[in-house]
Parts: structure tokens; C-alpha cells; sequence
């Protein structure tokens, strides 16, 4: 006999659909509003469609300079991110030095107390060597929140990898360099790549500093927000927030492809 | 002693090494010829192992040579010597396929792509494996990736391969089977090969010589036949087989106290339930089938004893009389007789 209710799998399904509403609320709700006019308490439905609000985004030159800031600077913060951090994490991970878990841990040290007053204390520096307002200020500001993600997630990718399998590849008649390119790098790469993507995000999203060092001369999306949300109606936020959201999304989408399907959906058996 | 250069397979001369403050190796030499197969047995931490990384090239000698077919290469890095190893967990590259993990030693070679096909493919002909070209080895049997390390190892053409406990990782119906397989290879291919392990039957079963270890040295190295009838050092004797030890003097067929170590083969015990010249009265305290044979415990005047039957099966209370028909004297831990 079939049961039809099921009182305990209709609890369940509620309280899924409720999580998910919790959690997808807030998109939903900035994707409709991005293609309506308006919509407002006690309306039951939106007064009307547009892409009003889209074309005010792209036809704002402020606008377009800061998302295209944006594009340009997170890459570069990502790049030098990668070139300062990575040579530690390896270091970090395969080799044992002296003080080399004190070293892992200051590296916290930039985020355990609130930023803010780290931000100014930097800005006082700043202003001695000139960095206020301009790009490279930027760059560093958005650089010191990827720390923690480019040195701590590589070191353990780094670390994972097992020593039998680089000498077997020695063995096979590679040098270190090329045992360090073909097989460590390769097999640690699922985890630089979420550092990556990690790290992107980070320097994407950073709003703080990026304003207190930034503003007025050089905007990025996050920073632009603040104008934003006081000088347009709130459609052409939930326009930008889309905007902002993109990339992230794209990313994390790649990443997925990349980390999900690779050697660690494999299921490797050998320990 | 003709031409010795060319039939020369593996040479170690006054090898020694030193790790952590404790000397692993002491003076080691070991010399095979081409074509030859060789097991370093021993237990855990008797510097099997790292001997046989010596001989890769992982780790370099504080002291003494390492020849691979006369050519002296004690201070080459892995990369450089004329070896191949197989790994204990095979260390199969997870992130490339099996025909590119086999692939991967004649791609840093520089080989053309012709003909690393052809040399993967015969490669993996000879492991019977040519079905998983394009496996991940991930998704292939622990067997299956062990044979891939072997044809990794293989189509490097070594002059030496190396197996580092090559069968310690299957099950034990698989390793009688790999076991041949390897030996047969090996044989067809006319590979010197070195094996490491600690199980004596699969080195005894698989090797042309056995070099039995014992704290960093080499106890005796000579065929399976000889490390069993004839053990050079009490410790071989007790390490290879089972063995009926006593301390003291073997008179008239009896243990009498004495200064020597007296061992017996259990095989090399006769049981009789008559009266025999030289055969002591002894009682049966335990019968255990064996499967081809019976391991049968008589305690005698002198001692206890274990043997095995398969002729005159005894009762657990029996009386019988058991005969010593060979026995091993050391001295010092040496053989003397």
C-alpha cells in the first residue's frame, strides 16, 4: 500500500523550500527587481518591465570606470597574490624550517583584528609615500585580504602531495625542476585553483579599504555601491549588485569543473 | 673470470649509510650477475630498504660504490641511473592516464611520438593491460596497478629493475599469480632484477639468490636450496623455515648441555613407533593438520620438539620414538657443522 501523505516528508520538504527561500531570497528578489519599475508594498505585482535600469548602468561613465577598475584590479591583485604567496606555500608545505608555523600563523594576523583600523592605520603611511589615490594603493590594500588564502590553501595542496609519486617521477628520469612542473604543481593544483578563486573574490569584493585608499580618484565596483545606493533608485543597485555577482559566478562555476572533475572526484585508493 | 665487466649486473662494494645519528648500513657488498634475480629479505628496519634506495639513487652512500652494469654511478641522482623501481604502493600518477603514466619516462627522454606509442604499447602488451590504455589508475585494481608501475619500470629498459615489496599490497590469492608473472617476465626478458622484501617464501620462491638481512648487514647471500640446508649463521636458520633450536651439544642422537646452539629442520625429525638406534622415547602432546603435511609436538627427555609427517601420523598421548636424522651447529652464531 501506497502512502499518499506522509506527514514527515511534507515537514522536510517545507523546511527545504523555506532554506532555500532564505538563502535565494535575497538574489531572487535583486533579479526581479533589476526588470521592474516598480514594485512596492501593497502591490501585489510589479507596476511594469523595463531595462531602464540596465541601460542608466551602462550609459553612467562613473559606472563603467568602475567595473572596468574592477576587471583590471582584481586580476592584477590575483597575479601578484600568486607570485608573492606561492613560492611560500610550497615552502610551507614541503619543507621544515625553523619558525615556519609562527610564519603560517602571522600571516593571520591581518585579519584578526577589525580591518578598519588597520586600513587607517595604512592610510597615515600611505600618505607619506604618496599612495593615497592611486592605483597601486589599491592594489596593495585589495593584496593584503588574498594573503591568507593564497599561502594557507596552496600550503596544504602542496603539502598532500605524496613524495613517492615525485620519485617515481625522478625515478622515471625527470629533474626537480621538471618533477615540480609535471607531477607536484599538476597534483596540486585543485587547491591553487581555490585559492584563486578565493583570492578573487576577496580583492572583487574588498570595499573598505579599497574606498578609504580610493576614493574620490579611483572607484571599483564594490566602492561605487556607496554612490549608488544614495544617488540612484534602488533598481539600478540591484542592477550593479547582478553586475558584481558575475564574475564571481563564472568563476566559481569554472573552478567547480575543474576541481569537481578532476583527480580529486577520482577516488584515489592508493594511500 | 672472463670478461667480468660485461656480465656484470649490480655491484655494491663497501656501501654504508648513516641516517639520523644511527648507522643503517655497515660495509655492505653484494655483487649479481646480468640477467639475475635477487632478494634483499630481512625484517622491518634491517636496511633493506634502504639499500635498495641507495641502489635507485634516493638516498647516496656515506661511504662505498654502486655499480649498475660497471659503470659507476654512486653519485648520479635517480634521474641518472641506468635503474627502474617500482614503488610498494606503486605511486601511479593520479592526474594522467595509464598510457600516459607509462608514457611519461620516454616523453622526458625526448622520444619521438611514433615510437613512445609503440614502446607504451608493448609495454603494456607484456603486463596484459592494453585494455586500460586510458584508465585513470584510480579506477583500476590494486593488481592491475601494480602491473602498470611494472610497465612503467619496464619500458625504460633498465639495466636494473628494482621492486621494493612489489607483492605487500595484494591479496593473497593474487600474489602467487603476480609472483609468477614477474618471475616469468623477468626470465623472458633477461631483467637483473632486485626485490625487496620480508616474506621469505615469496623470496625464496622468486629469486635465483636470496641475500638475507640482519641489522644492516648481509648475513648470507646464496641460493634458496643452501639458505635452507645450509645456514651460515644461526640467525639465517632460525629467519628461513621453521627450526627446532636448542642450546647445547647434540651426543648420540641427544641434547646434552653445552656451549653450542643445536638447530633441527621439524622435516629432519623421524617418527617411528618402534625402537630405532639412536631414536629417544618421546611423548605426542599436539597433532595439527597442515594441509600436505602434519606438525606433530613430542616432548622428550630433552627437550621438546616439533615435527613434520606426512608418513606416520602419531594419537596426542602416543608414545614414539623420534629420531634425529640431520641437524645445524653453531657457534657464535656461526655454522660449524
Amino acid at each position: 500500500m501506497r502512502r499518499y501523505f506522509n506527514p514527515s516528508k511534507v515537514a522536510l520538504n517545507l523546511s527545504v523550500f523555506l532554506l532555500a527561500l532564505f538563502i535565494l531570497g535575497p538574489i531572487l528578489w535583486l533579479g526581479v527587481h533589476a526588470f521592474v519599475t516598480d514594485w512596492k508594498y501593497p502591490h501585489l505585482y510589479p507596476s511594469g518591465l523595463t531595462l531602464n535600469w540596465w541601460s542608466k548602468v551602462f550609459l553612467d561613465s562613473a559606472l563603467k570606470t568602475a567595473i572596468r577598475n574592477s576587471l583590471i584590479i582584481s586580476p592584477i591583485v590575483v597575479v601578484l597574490s600568486m607570485v608573492i604567496c606561492l613560492p611560500a606555500a610550497y615552502a610551507a608545505g614541503r619543507m621544515n624550517y625553523w619558525g615556519r608555523k609562527t610564519f603560517m600563523i602571522t600571516l593571520f594576523s591581518a585579519n584578526s583584528f577589525p580591518k578598519i583600523g588597520l586600513f587607517a592605520a595604512i592610510a597615515t603611511l600611505y600618505y607619506t609615500l604618496n599612495l593615497m589615490g592611486t592605483f597601486l594603493g589599491v592594489v596593495i590594500i585589495q593584496l593584503l585580504g588574498t594573503i591568507i588564502y593564497m599561502t594557507w590553501i596552496p600550503a596544504a595542496a602542496f603539502a598532500s602531495v605524496p613524495r613517492y609519486l615525485e620519485e617515481a617521477a625522478r625515478d622515471a628520469g625527470a629533474s626537480k625542476f621538471t618533477v615540480f612542473r609535471t607531477i607536484t604543481l599538476r597534483m596540486a593544483m585543485p587547491g591553487i585553483l581555490v585559492a584563486i578563486v578565493m583570492s578573487f573574490l576577496a580583492s572583487f569584493d574588498e570595499a573598505q579599504g579599497s574606498y578609504l585608499v580610493g576614493a574620490p580618484t579611483i572607484y571599483t565596483m564594490p566602492t561605487e555601491m556607496y554612490s549608488l545606493v544614495q544617488n540612484y533608485p534602488i533598481q539600478v543597485a540591484a542592477v550593479f549588485s547582478i553586475l558584481l555577482a558575475i564574475p564571481s559566478v563564472l568563476l566559481l562555476g569554472l573552478a567547480r569543473k575543474h576541481i569537481m572533475g578532476g583527480q580529486l572526484a577520482e577516488g584515489f585508493q592508493i594511500k | 673470470m672472463k670478461n667480468v665487466e660485461a656480465n656484470m649486473g649490480l655491484e655494491l662494494r663497501g656501501l654504508k649509510k648513516i641516517l639520523g645519528g644511527r648507522v643503517i648500513i655497515e660495509n655492505l657488498d653484494l655483487s649479481m650477475a646480468k640477467g639475475e634475480m635477487i632478494s634483499l629479505l630481512g625484517p622491518s628496519g634491517c636496511g633493506k630498504t634502504t639499500t635498495l634506495r641507495m641502489i635507485a639513487g634516493f638516498l647516496i652512500p656515506d661511504a662505498g660504490t654502486v655499480k649498475v652494469a660497471g659503470k659507476d654511478v654512486t653519485n648520479l641522482g635517480p634521474e641518472k641511473r641506468p635503474s627502474a623501481m617500482v614503488f610498494q604502493n606503486y605511486a601511479l600518477w593520479p592526474h594522467m592516464t595509464v598510457s600516459r603514466n607509462v608514457a611519461y619516462p620516454l616523453k622526458i627522454k625526448g622520444l619521438g611520438k611514433i615510437e613512445t606509442a609503440e614502446k607504451v604499447e608493448a609495454a603494456l602488451g607484456l603486463v596484459n593491460l592494453l585494455h586500460h590504455q586510458d584508465s585513470r589508475p584510480g579506477r583500476i585494481s590494486g593488481g592491475e596497478q601494480q602491473r602498470v608501475a611494472l610497465a612503467r619500470a619496464l619500458v625504460q629498459e633498465p639495466d636494473v629493475l628494482l621492486l621494493d615489496e612489489p607483492l605487500s599490497n595484494l591479496d593473497a590469492k593474487l600474489r602467487e599469480k603476480v609472483r609468477e608473472d614477474i618471475r616469468e617476465l623477468q626470465r623472458r626478458l633477461g631483467i637483473t632484477t632486485v626485490i625487496v622484501t620480508h616474506d621469505q617464501e615469496e623470496a625464496l620462491s622468486i629469486s635465483d639468490r636470496v641475500a638475507v638481512m640482519n641489522a644492516g648487514k648481509i648475513e648470507q647471500f646464496s641460493n634458496p636450496q643452501d639458505l635452507y640446508r645450509h645456514p651460515a649463521t644461526e640467525y639465517v636458520a632460525t629467519f628461513i623455515g621453521a627450526l627446532n633450536r636448542f642450546e647445547g651439544n647434540l651426543v648420540e642422537g641427544r641434547i646434552v648441555s653445552g656451549s653450542d646452539v643445536i638447530g633441527i629442520r621439524p622435516e629432519d625429525l623421524i617418527l617411528s613407533s618402534q625402537q630405532n638406534d639412536d631414536a629417544l622415547p618421546g611423548t605426542v602432546e599436539l597433532v595439527i593438520p597442515r594441509g600436505h603435511f602434519f606438525e606433530v609436538v613430542i616432548r622428550r627427555e630433552d627437550g621438546i620438539f616439533k615435527a613434520f609427517t606426512n608418513e606416520f601420523i602419531p594419537a596426542v598421548g602416543e608414545n614414539v620414538f623420534v629420531k634425529i636424522k640431520k641437524s645445524l651447529r653453531y657457534q657464535n652464531g656461526k655454522l660449524v657443522g
